[in-house]
């Protein structure tokens, strides 16, 4: 299907799509196999620019908005999405620099990011603090003109390969959600330090870590934003970011089909290649059905939010569930549909259907986006 | 380092066919591409630029629609480019395209290198960079693997060969032939691709090259295709299934006879 896109989304779609075939299929049951962080292939990617995408103009990058890095990552994510959590990761680490940070702190850190020469991640999850991001425990103390951060963060994508790193931490407890702050810490900051890499079901080429602070300092100027304005920023953050999970869904499920429908035409028993069945063939209607849709909305939820509207929320949560539900069942689907061969690492698919199950995971789960968008339409049916 | 590049624009190889009655490629409905072994001509000629400085032009010969090449190799760091093209061209051979290549790096003036692929795809020849370089009156290395030193005065490369490489020094100006373990050639940037769009492409016509009309296209081309086919196959073959622990086993046993 054609979605009109520009001349200029369309080169991006191009870059992206020859690095996915060329560079990331090649490597990525390797990578898997390995849990190998694909710093080669992040290294083409900055080459070609892809890393500059989302990030300002001023600041280096291609001042693109959410919808051309979706479109980017919806490439990325049909290869191999541990690879597009791994690249997604560094513009979630990047937006609360775009979104609240000074410009001193923006002329430091966002061009650095957008020619891919600096890695960034972003810190919020806890051990107590999940769904629930209120939980959070990590302080901050202002100290003369240093801030004194002490806490854990817990399973952080790019932790230990990023120089740059978002954290959430309570600069005041007694005013809760409104004592939350944003600061930047960086690798090699005293007190910082990474937990080992987590060993995963899936996106194994992609590194998660704890960040463990003990009586880190920072210059007091590394604050994002005013104090207690963290949670907000997060929130910002996340509604520009979701949209880039449901891409990789999208990705990932376009990915899983197209192994499908492949070994289905080639795959002959009873005398015939399975694709003449109904069965197999209705199960493939039913994928394909699933990726369109999947994109249709995800493509107009992501040029929404480019627009900047209040009611961003309800169309970033909607675009997240739907596009992770369709890539964890048309996954599922395609291991189907190639049987024992489906289930074997020789196939793709199998990587595929233990990937696809984080993206209705992180970036807040599936049942917690469901709760925005059911609290959004309570609120929009009470007006 | 002043460095011109040439390549050829092809059929992608994946979707040709032999046209069974003619035994000629069929070309039909196939996707052009930059010959393989020229995009990695080009990504040795970036890369040398960017240790280096210096300026990469890369030329073609070809009919109108070879343009796309061009704005690929821009999209891939080449500075300047130019196509040569002209219907007194066509049914050109490698004779007639070395001359014709000839008079257009001639014309271009002042270089240091001429970095061609090895062959292409659709010719499979390997004739037209030594046809280039004998043209050009200047030395030429072939099957160049890696390029050890460049100084601006002389190179050291690696010449791939059956059982090894050759280390060859040579002056320049020169011209190299690569093959693929050169390089890994990058995909093109989205800052590339913008360029590319812009480029402006130099035209070369017969007449802007002085080409001796005896000397070009179908005229000026000595070679006569007459006739075209499938080699016998080799002797029987057999292919080995199973595990690759189970297809050594059987390879094993099938070669100790012989020791
Ligand atoms: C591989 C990986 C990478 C990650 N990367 C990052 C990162 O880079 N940065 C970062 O900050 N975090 C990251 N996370 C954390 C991730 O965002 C959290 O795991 C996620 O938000 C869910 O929190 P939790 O795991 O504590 O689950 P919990 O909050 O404990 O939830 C458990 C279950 O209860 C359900 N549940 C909880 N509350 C409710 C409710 N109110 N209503 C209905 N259902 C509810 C959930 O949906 C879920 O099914 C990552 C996690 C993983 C696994």
């Amino acid at each position: 299907m054609d979605y009109f896109l520009s001349e200029e989304q369309q080169m991006i779609v191009d870059v992206a799509a020859q690095i996915a075939d060329e560079k990331i299929m090649p490597v990525r049951a390797e990578l898997d196999e390995k849990h190998e962080f694909p710093r080669a292939i992040l290294e083409e990617m900055a080459q070609a620019d892809l890393f500059g995408i989302p990030i300002p103009e001023e600041y280096g990058g291609f001042g693109g908005s959410t919808f051309e890095i979706t479109i980017a990552l919806e490439q990325i994510g049909r290869a191999c999405i541990g690879v597009g959590t791994a690249f997604a990761a560094n513009f979630l680490g990047a937006y609360p620099i775009i979104i609240g940070g000074s410009e001193e702190l923006k002329q430091k850190y966002l061009p650095s990011i957008a020619a891919g020469k600096k890695y960034a991640a972003f810190g919020l999850t806890e051990a107590n603090a999940g769904s629930d991001a209120s939980g959070i425990q990590t302080t901050a103390v202002l100290d003369g003109d240093e801030w004194v951060i002490n806490g854990t963060k817990q399973w952080i994508t790019n932790g230990g390969e990023a120089d740059i790193y978002t954290v959430i931490a309570m600069t005041d407890k007694k005013k809760g959600a409104r004592g939350a702050s944003m600061f930047v810490l960086e690798k090699g900051d005293p007190g910082f330090s990474f937990g080992p890499k987590e060993k995963k079901m899936g996106i194994r080429a992609s590194s998660t870590t704890e960040l463990i602070f003990k009586d880190c300092r920072i210059p007091k100027d590394r604050i994002i934003g005013r104090q207690g304005t963290g949670f907000i920023t997060v929130m910002k953050t996340l509604d520009s970011s979701r949209p880039g999970i449901a891409a990789l869904g999208v990705g990932l499920a376009q990915g899983a089909l197209d192994e499908a429908v492949k070994y289905a035409k080639q795959r002959v028993q009873f005398g015939k290649p399975i694709i003449s069945y109904q069965a197999v063939q209705h199960m493939l209607a039913d994928m394909a059905i699933g990726v369109e849709s999947a994109r249709a909305l995800l493509y107009q939820c992501a040029r929404y939010i480019a627009a900047n509207p209040k009611d961003m929320s309800k169309a970033s949560s909607m675009c997240k569930v739907y596009a992770t539900d369709v890539a964890m069942k048309v996954a599922t689907d395609a291991v189907q549909v190639l049987g024992g061969y489906g289930y074997m690492s020789e196939y793709p698919v199998e990587k595929m259907m233990r990937d696809a199950k984080i993206l209705q995971i992180y970036e807040g789960t599936n049942q917690i986006q469901r709760n925005v968008i059911g609290q959004e339409l309570n609120r929009e049916y009470s007006r | 380092m002043k460095i011109i590049v040439c390549v050829k624009q092809v059929p992608d190889a994946k979707d040709v066919k032999l046209d069974p009655k003619t035994n000629t490629l069929s070309r039909e409905g196939v996707e052009s591409i930059m010959n393989p072994f020229d995009q990695h001509a080009l990504e040795e000629a970036v890369r040398i630029k960017e240790a280096q400085g210096g300026e990469v032009t890369v030329i073609t010969m070809g009919p109108p629609q070879a343009e796309a090449v061009l704005r690929d190799a821009v999209a891939c760091g080449a500075d300047n480019a130019v196509l040569i093209s002209d219907r007194a061209f066509a049914g050109s051979d490698t004779w007639a395209t070395s001359y014709t290549l000839g008079r257009a790096v001639k014309k271009l003036g002042e270089f240091d290198l001429v970095l061609c692929g090895k062959q292409a795809i659709d010719g499979d020849t390997a004739q037209v960079g030594p046809g280039l370089a004998t043209r050009l009156g200047i030395p030429f290395v072939t099957c160049v693997q890696k390029i050890r030193e460049t100084d601006g005065n002389t190179v050291i490369v690696e010449r791939m060969m059956d059982d090894g490489y050759d280390v060859v020094k040579a002056s320049l100006p020169l011209l190299l032939t690569v093959v693929k373990d050169i390089n890994e050639p990058r995909v093109p940037s989205l800052k590339g691709k913008m360029k590319a769009k812009k480029a402006n492409i130099t035209m070369l016509s017969a007449a802007d090259l002085e080409a001796e009309a005896t000397c070009i296209g179908l005229p000026g081309s000595p070679t006569q295709v007459v006739n075209v086919f499938p080699p016998e196959p080799r002797g029987n073959k057999e292919i080995f299934t199973g595990s690759v622990d189970e297809q050594v086993d059987k390879l094993v046993a099938k070669l100790t006879p012989y020791l």
